[in-house]
């Protein structure tokens, strides 16, 4: 197949280009979420993402989540962004970060207003910068605007033996034409984190995901009250066929084909190193790795799945595809391509591969993604540990 | 094209996967190698139920069970060649 050179898409201010055009009303905090949600009740095209932190955060936690909240407004999905807070110190430190990309931005805070007199005041501005943003127009953009990033969930045996490889398949093909791309799932590379780590491009990259990956497995083992392999692979897994947490690694893997990552990045850290394949540190959690990674920068989302996750995403399409053919007969709603002909053989790796890249392609030019049709918003913000 | 009833990923693998409901003890099962995209057979010693594992060769206790190309365990109880390999006979190195 040829691969098309580019897709349609929404120039931005620095130079990225969005595959959506997004108004998010952000709330800083979790008692600011009335406010931004009656805000987007009110004012059509803007969306809210009420969330459940950011009072009493401290040390890296806190860096956490002002990386979550400042990547999410600055990703190119997002055509402006309305930050309201419950005072006014964090909500500016999130408005001048987002404000470095161009794009509008404008923040509010609630002390010694209320809320009443913070909405009629929002809603104004939303409504401006909605009706502002309903005037972009798709333009051709370079295949490589595309930021990929990948997570598979409720993963079985079909998604190693044919979802999996059919998202490495198209790493493989659309990695030389200068796309970005991203990986996570710490937890879920337990048994296959030394050869993952020779993936990396180079030695500091290779030391660096053995870093991260040993300071997980070292809190596992901190925190653990039992051996793991009674909760790893888990009794479903062991159902379906998954003998040994090696074998559940190394499913997973299958989603970065034969390439090779440039970098480890911090969770919801934005890549700084250029095209490529790059391994953000994540949960394997779907809904916290997919908001990581949409605040990292990606704008386009691959989710594998056996027995049907079906998570979305505020800002971030997230395409799923399943092998198996029983999830793509009863949970049709939730897939958006159906991959499940690889086990009959009646579908090769590479013909799959084209069929990805086909619906990535749609979904990038603007087909709404099942899960976008069914309003899938998930929003969840990685939390490290507790709060003061 | 040959019916498939077992899928192996690598030309390494000493292991592969059932992707029919089930095979049957004594069954001739087609399988394909998906690296090379070539077939090859091997004769079921027992049932086994889709996204199980069958043995490609015979195995031996402290042997290394290959899928994907790579170590994904080792071998508890001797496996013959056509046997379902599972928690049974094979358990992860990991702990």
């Amino acid at each position: 197949m040829q691969i098309p050179k580019s897709f349609l898409g929404f120039k931005r201010e620095n130079g990225r280009a969005g595959t959506r055009n997004h108004v998010i009303i952000l709330p800083v905090d979790d008692i600011s979420n009335a406010c931004a949600e009656a805000v987007a009740n009110n004012i059509k095209g803007t969306i809210a993402l009420p969330h459940s932190y950011g009072r009493l955060q401290f040390g890296a936690d806190l860096e956490l989540h002002f990386r979550t909240m400042i990547g999410t407004g600055r990703n190119p999905n997002v055509a402006a962004v309305i930050v309201i807070g419950i005072e006014p110190k964090w909500t500016k430190r999130i408005v001048d970060a987002i404000a470095k990309t161009g794009k509008p931005v404008e923040g509010f805070s609630i002390e010694g207003v209320g809320d009443i007199d913070t909405i009629a005041k929002v809603s104004k501005k939303a409504q401006e910068f909605s009706m502002w943003a309903s005037e972009k127009q798709r333009e051709e953009c370079p295949i490589s605007d595309l930021w990929i990033s990948v997570k598979c969930g409720e993963s079985d045996t079909t998604s190693g033996l044919a979802s999996n490889p059919t998202v490495g398949n198209l790493m493989d093909k659309l990695e030389p034409l200068g796309v970005h791309l991203c990986f996570g799932e710490t937890s879920e590379l337990t048994g296959a984190e030394n050869v993952c780590s020779k993936r990396g491009k180079t030695k500091e990259a290779q030391d660096k995901f053995m870093k991260t990956w040993n300071s997980y497995n070292d809190f596992i083992l901190k925190e653990a009250t039992n051996d793991l392999s009674e909760s790893q692979p888990t009794a479903g897994n062991i159902a379906g066929g998954l003998t040994t947490i090696e074998e559940k690694a190394f499913g997973n893997f299958q989603k970065i084909g034969s390439r090779q990552f440039v970098d480890v990045l911090e969770p919801a850290e934005e890549p700084s190193k250029g095209k490529g394949l790059y391994f953000m540190d994540t949960s394997s959690a779907a809904a916290e790795c997919v908001t990581l990674q949409a605040a990292g920068g990606f704008n386009i989302h691959l989710f594998p799945t056996g027995q049907g996750n079906i998570i979305g995403n505020p800002i971030e399409p997230v395409i799923k595809l399943t092998a198996n053919p029983l999830t793509a007969k009863t949970m049709s709603e939730h897939i958006d391509l159906d991959v499940s002909k690889i086990l009959s053989r009646e579908m090769n790796l590479d013909q799959a591969g084209d069929e990805l890249i086909k619906s990535t392609i749609k979904v990038a030019n603007g087909r709404l993604t099942c899960a976008e049709a069914l309003g899938h918003k998930e929003f969840v913000m990685t939390k490290l540990y507790r709060s003061a | 094209m040959a019916k498939t009833d077992i899928i192996i990923h690598d030309k390494k693998d000493n292991v592969g996967v059932i992707v029919i409901e089930k095979v049957t003890k004594g069954q001739d099962c087609g399988c394909w190698i998906m690296e090379d995209d070539t077939s090859s057979k091997v004769k079921s010693e027992s049932e086994i139920p889709l996204g199980h594992k069958i043995a490609l060769q015979d195995l031996k206790e402290g042997d290394t069970i290959i899928k994907y190309g790579h170590d994904i365990g080792k071998v508890v109880k001797s496996i013959k060649k056509g046997d379902h390999v599972h928690v049974h006979n094979v358990k992860t190195k990991k702990w």
